[in-house]
């Protein structure tokens, strides 16, 4: 009935052994059905990049990609990622050279604290692959999903026009 | 949170039976209004059927014409959807009006139609609530209810549903097929959320054991002539406070032949009023018309303090609501 | 030469940033880690009769549930409880006792193993109440002056304003808001295997959390080490140690073992806010704008257990010329937690009143608003007597109207519109204080020739880490990336808060400063050799250029630096800098101003407001970093936007809780609120503020922007709302 193999646990619902590929690597995990994607990937795999602002849905600091699409790790059970292809913001430079985004959210001092960065950076990734962002308008209506309380969306709309080109040239997610 | 058991169903009907197996369990796909709530200590399922493995991801023509969408295709691939796009952008429009991209990427259309209202007091599982816990009261009544409903209330709860895209569906007249242990029955959208009444911890008629399992549009998609128009506090991803989903087709000199209206943000299920689209068939559109039918919509009407001005605004959104549909070919 | 200050480059920190690697209080991992969530109240008043632990002790993983009943010993006198921003008053003491002070209070910590065993057993804690009457309302409340020092009346307002041609009276009210920092309050205590503890922990000064925490739990010099790198964002909410880290040290210290807390969003709703504001303006003035009479009264809201006081009322005697004013402050005391600087604190309020009330004075006299306030500039503070370091609000005010097109402006309300919506241009000026505080700052060049210069301040995403690294890099002469600045650190030389938008002056002046000494001591050093060719030199015959010290006079004559540190014989040599204000200062008053120049965009029928253009022109003295101050200036603005339609947290008196508190329902602004945002920086230079002469730039960015959007909105619509937010319900 169920596609994984529950283990026991002392006197809680089982545990669940699942399968992913996180930043390119393929891991092969124990998890409890209610630790949800962030909680997993902050505090038992120590890629902290993937910020909790709000725990709700609500502010976007979680965003990773999930097959590509852009999601609120907060809102996403672990158990229900098995066989998903992951990508954080610690996977999103290759070989050491930073993705098109994070040069250019450098460049244009795309952020202040930090905090919802790497939410940011993940989800303007998504909406490059979406490929429906086609003026500034729709950029901003469309990273709406991602809170900077510091304010720095000027400067984040700037870095996301700035590297829309390359990423649809590279096609990198 | 509590702790609770994880199984993954393939198919309906072992889904069906899962449920039938565990009356403690309740049926995730998108999770986005579930897990939130369960983190609130508001919902507290001992086990979840995880769904997202059923074949329920298709969106296909039915033999009349219309849509038959299941429901776990995501809320952003509907909205995307060529067929939604060309046939029915008053829903494109409405999902898009709604949440952020990350959400509408997780969040399913079953699972947009069973969202929980956004009432303050539901949420803080510190103080009383009647949906929440029947019988311990309702503080929004004289609390803070900027929020709240002004149709359709009761005096056990002002909750108002939260939901854009079942706005443009109640407009569209969508049905909702369900599937149970005593096999499918289809659930006309007007029929499908209900009113608080006494029982203000039912949001709608879907039986605790049966699963949504597709959403079906009739052919008529008022492509031509429709607007969503959805006011809220800030410019984007936030709830509405008042939401209109208008559509209309018009004759030849201009008339309107067909008109369809629903209100959002305004009472505990998308607000629709057969007597106010009779009052728009075979009308010019002007203000005059479309303020009757604005009227006839908001007839009884009751705000509970803070959420007065709720009843001008929907009156003034109805009517922009219409001018758009009905100026506008295409996107409003 | 190596320049860096005023060049805009990029964050040293960014790298960190964007790639994830950047760790926050909460983020740190620690073998055995324990996660501690708190349980909060859910009645503002009472007392705690009993506390159910049993089922949460039963869940698997939970380690111990703290509360008052059981919590390890803690200091008892308020005395200890202070702290670097203290109000007046008893400092609030988490699990101290049974009394509950106010809706969400921590009232017990359940520790478990893991973050979801701790969360759950935390929502199995019964707590059974005595429920005593409370008072939330500020409206209700009977007041009672603030512990304030206002400037004494000058002249005679009430008459003045009696006798005046032209009068504006009007009342602006102001609700709660809060900080939300996208990182929530956290703090990870690492218990050492010698009992010591390493607190990593969201703060806007670790010297203020050592000095609390030490000082609560009797820690002696040395147990414990304050470490805070990076600040998601506070805008005050880390200017007093808030109760997270209290828990969590407390409950490494009863267990022995290493614990995190971190705040849920519901729970950053559970400590300070800016407060509630009733404000009465009354102006009197000729026919022409002349101010006659300025009366600006204030009432603010507070705890029942501190006097939270901020500087609300006095910008109405400093901003503008007017030998009558009379300035008044009181407070309601009522059931929740004490407010807590936020961004700009007072000033905000106050300006935003003032500044509104003076839109409603030009209406009142037909003089353009921005003559208005050019005919009534004053160079000089007459709230202290003093003039004014450098002011050029005037410069402001022009540039900003330029850029803006002012000139354009048809004074008529309602007289632009496009389609259904109605345009309107509005403006303000803006405030905020140049304060300079005692500074501590150590340089110490290695024999590599790279410069490490640390001081315990702290960068809350204000640039504090990249600006340091200019002006020590700049003093040194030395590129960028030969430099590192360290901060958050406990051990490192003392700094003050950061806050006020004093970082850059104070511990700025400090690096500077520092490394001012360390070419000193290089000199010195080098002197020590009797052949050197910088012989005799004093330290204004030298510079240093490219790594190397030298003669002014004679380039020629030089030496590097890592030759002067090998010739010292140790790996490196370091000096350090106590800066403190000089006497100088006390002749002047100091401060950063801003004109703010706004459009609006109300549609008619609906009520709905966009910002659609903003052009602020800021004064702050000299800019070290154009690109992370213009950042500032910019957030600054959103924050503006917010205050101005969005932010409220709206409390149920019936229940003494604030019930918006979510993300989703507490709206701040979005990406789609935000269209086009121009910062102007006024060419401003003053020897007096700082020997940088740099006024700081994180308040002054938000000042005056909510009065300039209200205008705006009157512009448009014709209405003036003096409630905020300005929500499209007032505008139906």
């Amino acid at each position: 009935m169920s596609a994984t193999s529950p283990t026991a646990g002392a006197g809680l619902p089982a545990a669940h052994s699942i399968s992913l590929t996180l930043n390119g690597q393929p891991r092969r995990l124990e998890v409890q059905p209610w630790t949800t994607l962030l909680d997993l990937l902050r505090e038992q795999l120590q890629l902290t990049g993937s910020k909790k602002g709000c725990d709700h849905g609500q502010c976007g600091a979680c965003t990773v990609l999930v097959n590509g699409k852009r999601i609120n790790a907060c809102l996403s059970l672990a158990v229900m990622q098995d066989g998903a292809e992951i990508t954080t913001v610690e996977g999103l430079a290759e070989d050491g050279r930073l993705h098109p985004l994070q040069q250019a959210f450098i460049e244009r001092d795309a952020f202040q604290c930090g905090y919802c960065t790497s939410g940011q950076l993940c989800s303007a990734v998504g909406l490059a692959n979406e490929g429906r962002a086609h003026s500034r308008d729709e950029i901003r209506e469309l990273m709406s999903g991602n809170l900077c309380r510091c304010g720095a969306y000027t400067n984040i709309l700037a870095a996301i026009e700035d590297a829309l080109p390359a990423c649809r040239e590279g096609g990198r997610s | 949170m509590t702790p609770f058991a994880y199984a993954r169903a393939r198919q309906v009907d072992e889904a069906l039976a899962l449920r039938a197996g565990h009356p403690e369990a309740r049926f995730i796909a998108g999770g986005t209004n579930l897990l939130d709530l369960m983190k609130e200590n508001v919902a507290r399922p001992g086990m979840l059927i995880d769904i997202t493995g059923l074949p329920l991801h298709d969106v296909e023509t039915t033999a009349d014409g219309g849509l038959r969408i299941g429901a776990l295709v995501s809320n952003a691939d509907l909205a995307y959807h060529p067929e939604v796009e060309r046939r029915y952008p008053l829903l494109a429009q409405a999902i898009l009006a709604g949440a952020s991209p990350q959400l509408r990427n997780m969040a399913s259309t079953g699972g947009n139609l069973l969202q929980r209202t956004r009432c303050y007091y539901f949420y803080d599982a510190g103080v009383p609530c009647n949906k929440r816990e029947p019988g311990s009261g309702c503080p929004a009544r004289d609390g803070l209810n900027r929020i709240h409903a002004i149709l359709g209330a009761s005096d056990q709860c002002i909750a108002v549903h939260p939901s854009d895209m079942c706005v443009a569906l109640a407009a569209l007249e969508a049905t909702v097929e369900v599937a149970g242990p005593a096999g499918r029955r289809v659930i006309d959208f007007a029929d499908f959320h209900r009113l608080p009444g006494d029982q203000p911890q039912r949001d709608n008629t879907l039986e605790d054991d049966e699963l949504i399992v597709a959403i079906t549009l009739p052919a008529r998609g008022f492509a031509r002539h429709h607007a969503y128009l959805k006011v809220r506090d800030r410019a984007s991803y936030a709830f509405a406070l008042v939401s209109v989903a208008a559509a209309l087709e018009r004759e030849a000199d201009g008339r309107i032949a067909e008109a369809r209206l629903a209100l959002g943000g305004v009472a505990h299920k998308p607000w629709r009023d057969p007597r106010a689209e009779d009052l728009l068939r075979g009308q010019p559109c002007n203000a005059e018309s479309f303020g009757r039918a604005a009227d006839a919509l908001l007839q009884g009407a009751q705000g509970f303090a803070h959420n007065d001005f709720k009843i001008e605004l929907a009156r003034r959104a109805i009517v922009r609501a219409l001018e758009q549909a009905a100026s506008q070919e295409g996107t409003p | 030469m190596t320049a860096h200050i005023g060049k805009p480059l990029d964050r040293v920190d960014g790298p960190l940033k964007v790639t994830g690697q950047a760790q926050y209080a909460g983020e740190f991992a620690v073998p055995g880690l324990t996660y501690g969530v708190a349980v909060n109240s859910t009645l503002a008043k009472g007392r705690i009769l009993a506390l159910d632990v049993d089922a949460a002790k039963a869940v698997p993983g939970v380690v111990d549930v703290l509360s008052h009943l059981n919590r390890p010993r803690m200091a008892a006198y308020d005395e200890s409880y202070t702290d670097m921003d203290s109000a007046d008053g008893a400092p609030f003491r988490p699990l101290f006792n049974d009394r509950v002070l106010y809706s969400g209070q921590p009232l017990a910590l359940v520790v478990a193993e893991t973050f979801e065993a701790a969360r759950y057993a935390a929502t199995l804690v019964g707590v059974r109440y005595a429920q005593e009457p409370h008072q939330t309302d500020i409206h209700r409340q009977a007041p009672h002056d603030a512990p304030a020092e206002l400037p004494k009346p000058r002249g005679d307002a009430d008459e003045a304003f009696a006798r005046a041609a032209v009068k504006v009276e009007a009342a602006y009210s102001s609700p709660v808001e809060h900080h939300n920092p996208m990182e929530p309050h956290a703090s990870t205590v690492v218990y050492q295997p010698d009992g010591g503890l390493t607190i990593y922990d969201k703060t806007q000064s670790a010297v203020n959390t050592l000095e609390f925490v030490s000082h609560i739990f009797g820690l002696a010099d040395g147990d414990a080490r304050v470490l805070s790198p990076f600040v998601g964002g506070a805008f005050g909410s880390g200017l007093r140690p808030q109760y997270q880290v209290v828990l969590a040290v407390m409950a490494a210290l009863h267990l022995k073992r290493s614990v995190r807390v971190t705040l849920t969003r519901q729970q950053m709703f559970t400590f300070g806010h800016r407060p509630q504001t009733l404000q009465r303006l009354k102006l009197g003035a000729d026919q022409k704008g002349h101010l006659e009479a300025v009366i600006h009264e204030v009432l603010g809201e507070t705890s029942r257990f501190e006097d939270f006081t901020e500087h609300v009322a006095e910008w109405s005697g400093a901003l503008y010329h007017c030998d009558n004013v009379r300035l008044a402050y009181q407070l309601a005391a009522l059931d929740v937690y004490t407010p807590l600087d936020m961004r700009a604190p007072g000033a905000v309020l106050g300006i935003y009143a003032l500044e509104c009330a003076l839109d409603e004075l030009a209406v009142a006299t037909g003089v353009d608003p921005v003559q208005l306030r050019i005919d009534n500039f004053s160079p000089v503070n007459q709230n202290e007597g003093k003039p004014y370091s450098s002011k050029q609000l005037l410069a402001c005010y022009q540039q900003g109207a330029e850029r803006f097109g002012w000139s354009q402006r048809n004074p008529q309300p309602r007289s632009m519109r496009e389609g259904h919506q109605l345009i309107g241009w509005g403006m303000a000026s803006g405030a905020w204080e140049a304060m300079l505080m005692p500074a501590s700052a150590k340089a110490t060049l290695a024999i590599d020739g790279s410069l490490v210069v640390a001081s315990a301040t702290a960068d809350i995403g204000t640039g504090t880490y990249t600006v340091m690294t200019q002006i020590a890099g700049e003093t040194l002469g030395l590129p960028m990336d030969k430099v590192t600045f360290k901060l958050g650190d406990t051990s490192l030389p003392k700094a003050p808060l950061e806050g006020g938008s004093f970082t850059v002056s104070s511990v700025g002046t400090a690096v500077q400063q520092a490394c001012q000494a360390l070419i000193k001591t290089l000199l010195e050093t080098a002197q020590k050799d009797d052949d050197s060719p910088l012989a005799g030199a004093t330290p204004d015959d030298v510079e240093c250029v490219d790594g190397c010290l030298r003669l002014k006079a004679d380039p020629a004559r030089s030496l590097t630096f890592t030759d002067i540190v090998r010739q010292s014989g140790s790996p490196s040599l370091e000096a350090q800098a106590d800066a403190k204000p000089e006497a100088e200062r006390d002749k002047y008053a100091t401060g950063s101003h801003a004109a703010v120049f706004v459009e609006v965009k109300v549609d008619e029928a609906l009520g709905t407001v966009q910002v659609s253009r903003v052009v602020s022109a800021i004064a702050a003295g000299r800019v070290v970093n154009p690109k992370t101050a213009e950042n500032q200036i910019l957030g600054g603005v959103v924050w503006g936007i917010g205050m101005a339609l969005q932010e409220e947290t709206q409390l149920d008196h019936h229940l003494g809780r604030f019930m918006n508190h979510s993300l989703a329902e507490y709206h701040i602004p979005v990406q789609a609120d935000i269209q086009d945002l121009q910062v102007i920086f006024v060419e401003e230079h003053d020897r007096i503020v700082n020997p940088l002469g740099s006024k700081g730039v994180g308040e002054i960015g938000i000042v005056g922007v909510a009065a300039a959007i209200a205008n705006a909105v009157y512009h448009a619509t014709g209405k003036r709302v003096r409630d905020l937010p300005i929500t499209l319900d007032k505008l139906l």
